[in-house]
């Protein structure tokens, strides 16, 4: 046990303890903020309240956060080495996989549709239908089955995009009457709200995938890397 | 104990937990676990409070799922940084001196 | 109907921008910026004139009210800042544009990560809701990252690794905090903060958390480790966009923050300790500043020095009159926009010495003062500012809060301002003493292109002008604030 570990442990208990007291003694809030949003849920555009708070009450969080999801591909992208990067290179040579692919992917793509449909009156949504969709992306480029598509790098970029411009697009346009920024006028707030949504749901599934698809596997021998490196270990 | 207690000192003592991992561990993608741990802690404490017998609050879901998002981004963007960190180096873990 | 535009435009635009530029061909990306640098202007000058005219007001995004929407401050210190980053951003995206060409593989995502990151200060600056704030710094800290590591070179992914974990562990403090201050007042708006703000456990601790969470962002001495090789190794306009802004995207929201919970919840005792630590950082910053070998990473360390004198605020305006915290509040902004504005002129102006040279060493700058004297004197110019010497804005920041330390007889701040003063002036001069020996290392320098040295004598002079006509800046940034009478 060296001095780092011991003084390591100290401080975990001590902020462990400092937060369990934090926890058990603190008083509860006056201000009463489910009753604000179950009172304004009518005028949200959408059923469920979780929703609700992520694409209406408080959408400029939503915003701000496929930002960050966009900044994690942009360092992906500006750190993406040149080598190969072939797609049959990456995928297991299973004729198994790729038999059990063309079952998966279609109710892959159910299930994403479902979550995405659902998040207005249940648990669900874009993240949620988004990740399942990265999910069936990951499992095409694990099984080396190649898609125009997906390796056309234009179309990729402009499908992340998609997410992000979208919701912009709409927080600007509605101020046009002279409402303030991602105001949706009442009529129209379920309809936006799906529409954002959607692309969303497809800007977030391709981000995950790039994320996947930018970082390729290579021989992962450390003293391979070391060797490149020109170190010793 | 009620059950938000409960949730919330789970959520603290896996706060505690990643905390002592992401101190004590050297090895990157340890840290980076570590990490992860005290994100899951801190999403717990953020949902085991808001349950106070008032009924369900969505605010603190919504707060989580945005949590969540940026925890995985910041997780990707960590391993983009160490895979070129360790191709560069062959190292995984970063240099004692500053 | 205008005045509801300039407001979103600030982080709509970066984001647009930042979006684009990943759609346009690399060649088209710094071009860019001039459609955003003058519509960002524009807002801006926009946002301050009504400001002047019309007074702070609220700006309900999405139409809800606070606990339920998000809402954004328009106040003075919101309008400052945005102000100054502005100012700053944009003539670093001007010195990029011509600096990056030498680095075509950096360069093309440079762009990108610039307006991503310009989205989430402006963001920081707006944000009134304490969790819209957590989404702000993980914007803008993960572009600083990005920006760090854009070099790719072993040690540039050292320095984005470290300043990614320390990032990382800061913000979970911070959201963690967050989540014990909704669980007690069960709203996250600052407004509804500072009317229910009340001393119990649960808000100290989670006042504790977020004070650590954004110490260790500012890097404030002695959590400063990761500062110095991030600031120091990155490309020039990156590192001079860290020093001279990101870390006062965490600063500021501390600041904010502690003024919202008031003097009923944040306690002397902490208060004290901020400035302990504030004054540590301007001594062992100025130290090792003065130690080093390497014009960047002297200029880096010399940001953990002046990260000091902005915690001076907290013992000056905690449980003192209300003179000495009106005169703490405008030192300690004034402070900080002249740091500012004379960081990113001395990063600027030391990549233009290292460019005319070809190295990174301050020994080898012998000589220098007959070939770049337009260099040297940004240099200088940045470097009277950061000593306190008037009339530049950090003579008058200093001053100011020497006023302040004097009026709630706190003394022992005196003396971090004195010689934190001589330890700058120490390492300023050590560069200049360099620069103007004579000696037989120097035959030729290169001439680097014109706009990267305007760019530079802009934010230097800038960093005096300030100084000299502060009455009017600071008059706007009290607008909306508790020392707005004064």
């Amino acid at each position: 046990m060296s001095l780092r570990l011991v003084s390591a442990a100290l401080l975990c208990v001590a902020v462990t303890v400092a937060l369990a007291w934090a926890v058990l003694d603190r008083p509860l809030p006056e201000e009463n903020l489910p009753d604000r949003v179950a009172a304004a849920m009518p005028e949200s555009g959408v059923d469920h309240p979780v929703t609700a708070v992520l694409l209406n009450f408080r959408s400029y969080d939503t915003l701000l956060e496929i930002a960050v999801l966009l900044l994690a591909v942009v360092v992906a992208l500006a750190l993406r080495e040149a080598q190969p990067d072939q797609p049959e290179a990456m995928g297991l040579d299973n004729p198994l996989l790729r038999a059990v692919m063309a079952w998966l992917l279609p109710l892959i793509l159910i299930v994403a549709g479902f979550l995405l449909w659902a998040g207005s009156y249940q648990p669900g949504g874009a993240f949620q239908a988004g990740s399942v969709l990265a999910a069936a992306g990951v499992l095409l480029r694990l099984a080396g089955v190649t898609t125009a598509w997906l390796d056309n790098a234009t179309l990729m970029r402009a499908g992340l995009a998609l997410g992000l411009l979208t919701f912009l697009g709409v927080g600007l346009l509605v101020m046009i009457p002279g409402a303030p920024f991602l105001t949706y006028p009442l009529e129209y707030a379920g309809t936006l709200i799906l529409v954002i949504e959607l692309t969303l749901t497809l800007s977030i599934g391709l981000t995950l995938i790039s994320l996947f698809r930018l970082t390729p596997p290579y021989a992962d021998d450390p003293d391979e890397a070391r060797e490149q490196a020109g170190k010793t270990p | 104990m009620s059950g938000a207690l409960v949730f919330a000192w789970s959520g603290v003592l896996l706060f505690g937990l990643g905390l002592f991992g992401f101190i004590a561990h050297r090895h990157l993608l340890r840290r980076l676990l570590a990490f992860n741990i005290m994100g899951s802690g801190s999403f717990l404490v953020l949902v085991g409070l808001a349950q106070d017998g008032r009924g369900v609050d969505p605010v603190p879901h919504a707060m989580v799922i945005t949590g969540i998002v940026v925890a995985v981004a910041s997780t990707a963007l960590a391993l983009v940084v160490f895979r070129r960190w360790y191709r560069a180096s062959g190292r995984t873990d970063l240099p004692e001196d500053t | 109907m205008i005045g509801l535009w300039s407001v979103p435009l600030l982080f709509a635009l970066p984001l647009a921008l930042g979006i684009l530029s990943l759609l346009v061909t690399p060649a088209w990306r710094p071009r860019l910026i001039f459609v955003g640098l003058p519509l960002l202007t524009l807002a801006s000058v926009d946002v301050l004139a009504r400001l002047v005219l019309e007074g702070p007001r609220i700006y309900e995004l999405g139409g809800w009210e606070a606990p339920l929407g998000i809402n954004l401050v328009v106040d003075g210190l919101a309008v400052g800042m945005i102000l100054m980053t502005t100012l700053v951003a944009s003539l670093c995206a001007l010195y990029a544009r011509v600096y990056l060409r030498d680095y075509p593989a950096s360069s093309s995502f440079f762009w990108p990560l610039l307006w991503l990151l310009w989205a989430g200060m402006n963001g920081i600056w707006l944000a009134e809701d304490i969790f819209n704030l957590y989404v702000g710094l993980e914007v803008m800290g993960l572009a600083a990252v990005g920006m760090v590591a854009l070099r790719a070179t072993p040690q540039a992914l050292a320095a984005a690794m470290r300043y990614l974990l320390a990032a990382l562990l800061g913000s979970l403090a911070y959201l963690l905090g967050v989540a014990l201050l909704y669980a007690t007042y069960g709203t996250l708006s600052m407004a509804g903060l500072q009317e229910a703000a009340a001393p119990n456990a649960t808000t100290h601790v989670a006042l504790a958390l977020i004070i650590l969470g954004l110490l260790l962002k500012t890097a404030l001495f002695p959590l400063h480790a990761w500062l110095p090789p991030a600031h120091g190794g990155a490309l020039t306009p990156v590192s001079a966009l860290l020093s001279a802004l990101v870390i006062k995207g965490s600063f500021y929201i501390l600041m904010r923050i502690w003024l919202v919970l008031g003097p009923e919840v944040t306690p002397i005792f902490t208060a004290q300790l901020l400035g302990v630590l504030g004054a540590g950082a301007v001594f062992y910053g100025g130290w090792m500043a003065w130690r080093q070998h390497h014009l960047k990473q002297l200029v880096a360390y010399s940001t953990v020095a002046q990260i000091g004198y902005l915690f001076l605020f907290f013992p000056l305006v905690t449980g003192t009159g209300p003179e000495a915290a009106r005169l703490a509040w405008d030192g300690t902004l004034m402070m900080l926009v002249a740091h500012a504005l004379a960081k990113a002129a001395l990063f600027l102006s030391a990549g233009n010495l290292i460019l005319a040279v070809g190295s990174t060493q301050i020994s080898h700058l012998v000589g220098i003062s007959r070939f770049r004297p337009m260099s040297l004197f940004s240099f200088g110019l940045a470097g009277v500012s950061l000593m306190g010497l008037p009339p530049s804005g950090g003579f008058t920041g200093k001053w100011l809060l020497l006023h302040s330390a004097i009026l709630s007889d706190q003394w022992w701040w005196l003396i971090v301002l004195f010689l934190g003063g001589l330890l700058s002036a120490a390492y300023i001069f050590k560069v200049f003493r360099m620069s103007f020996r004579e000696g037989p290392q120097i035959d030729r320098s290169i001439t680097p292109p014109l706009t990267l040295d305007v760019t530079a004598l802009i934010l230097a002079s800038a960093s005096i002008l300030i100084g000299l006509t502060a009455h009017l800046p600071l008059f706007w940034l009290r607008l909306g604030s508790a020392f707005g009478a004064g």
